[in-house]
């Protein structure tokens, strides 16, 4: 039978691939896709706890999170139109100006 | 046995769909396997007994979010694939197989501890979405409304954002655009010049009547 631990586990392996491609992307909009992926993972933990428990605190913070990630979508990507009208390009090596 | 088959089902494709959109070169394959992988996700919710949160997460997400994704893709460039230097490919996938194993352990911590009791439990007898909405305008009903002020701000944003200049062209060159217009105007001043012609010939043929 499908208990929570299965669910858990399933969100942290898709976390984990979120978190790797926000480490091997350079590029702006992949990040962006690493990330919806890691705040889709958290989603699936949320509602998995809230089932487990009986509990309807972990939905409602599943609807916030959504909630949080269409602004920031939002706002994100009017970032990336700014910032590819100024540099023609979304390539993090090519818009870093600081050394290091 | 029929939950067990779903989840197994919607665990391996979820996994595949985000694994190609972390790893594809093309913009365009990873947009639609992360609206693919998003469409399973919701698989979970409904096998999870928050139906109203699966149908959210396919409203918002799949219908909202990645739509506003396909149309930024119409600034940039998304035909061609993206290059990308990787410094060091071993210490990524080291980093996150670490990442996996402190998530499984983290994740799999509040099993042991059985000492916690629901703080708000599922009502009996009505439906997922009337539950959640009793929940959501009693005791969530501040950070509600918080969040609709916020979508409102990240609306507004936006707008004020990708507004500017939006009549100036990103992705087609100058030249290009030239060349089009120029054509343009040189097929009207032809149409205008085929008009001055057929005018003469009439009034030609008028005053030979």
């Amino acid at each position: 039978m499908i208990g929570v631990s299965h669910y858990l586990i399933l969100s942290g392996l898709l976390f984990s691939i979120g978190f790797v491609g926000v480490l091997r992307r350079k590029n702006l909009l992949m990040l962006f896709f690493a990330t919806e992926i890691m705040l889709n993972a958290v989603n699936i933990a949320f509602a998995a706890i809230g089932n487990y428990y009986g509990d309807l605190s972990g939905q409602m913070f599943a609807f916030f999170v959504i909630a949080v990630a269409a602004s920031e979508v939002a706002v994100g990507l009017g970032l990336l139109i700014v910032l590819y009208k100024k540099y023609g390009s979304l390539d993090l090596e090519v818009i870093a100006n600081m050394k290091g | 046995m029929y939950e067990f088959i779903a989840f197994y089902i919607f665990a391996i494709s979820t996994v595949v769909l985000f694994g190609i959109t972390v790893m594809s070169k093309n913009v365009l394959y990873a947009m639609t396997s992360l609206a693919g992988g998003m469409v399973m996700i919701s698989g979970f919710f409904f096998l999870l007994g928050a139906d109203f949160l699966g149908v959210v997460q396919l409203i918002v997400y799949v219908g909202a979010v990645m739509a506003l994704y396909a149309f930024a893709m119409m600034f940039f460039d998304a035909t061609k694939d993206i290059k990308e230097k990787h410094q060091n490919p071993t210490l990524t996938i080291v980093l996150g197989a670490l990442m996996a194993l402190v998530f499984v352990f983290i994740f799999s911590a509040p099993i042991i501890g059985e000492n916690i009791e629901a703080l708000y439990p599922v009502v009996e007898g009505v439906g997922n979405a009337q539950a959640v909405g009793m929940v959501l305008f009693t005791k969530y009903l501040v950070p509600f409304e918080l969040a609709a002020v916020m979508l409102l701000v990240a609306m507004i944003a936006g707008i004020i954002l990708a507004g500017k200049k939006m009549d100036h062209s990103l992705t087609t060159h100058d030249d290009a655009v030239d060349e089009v217009l120029h054509h343009r105007f040189e097929s009207e001043s032809d149409a205008i010049h085929d008009a001055e012609k057929i005018a003469d010939r009439a009034e030609r043929e008028g005053a030979g009547k």
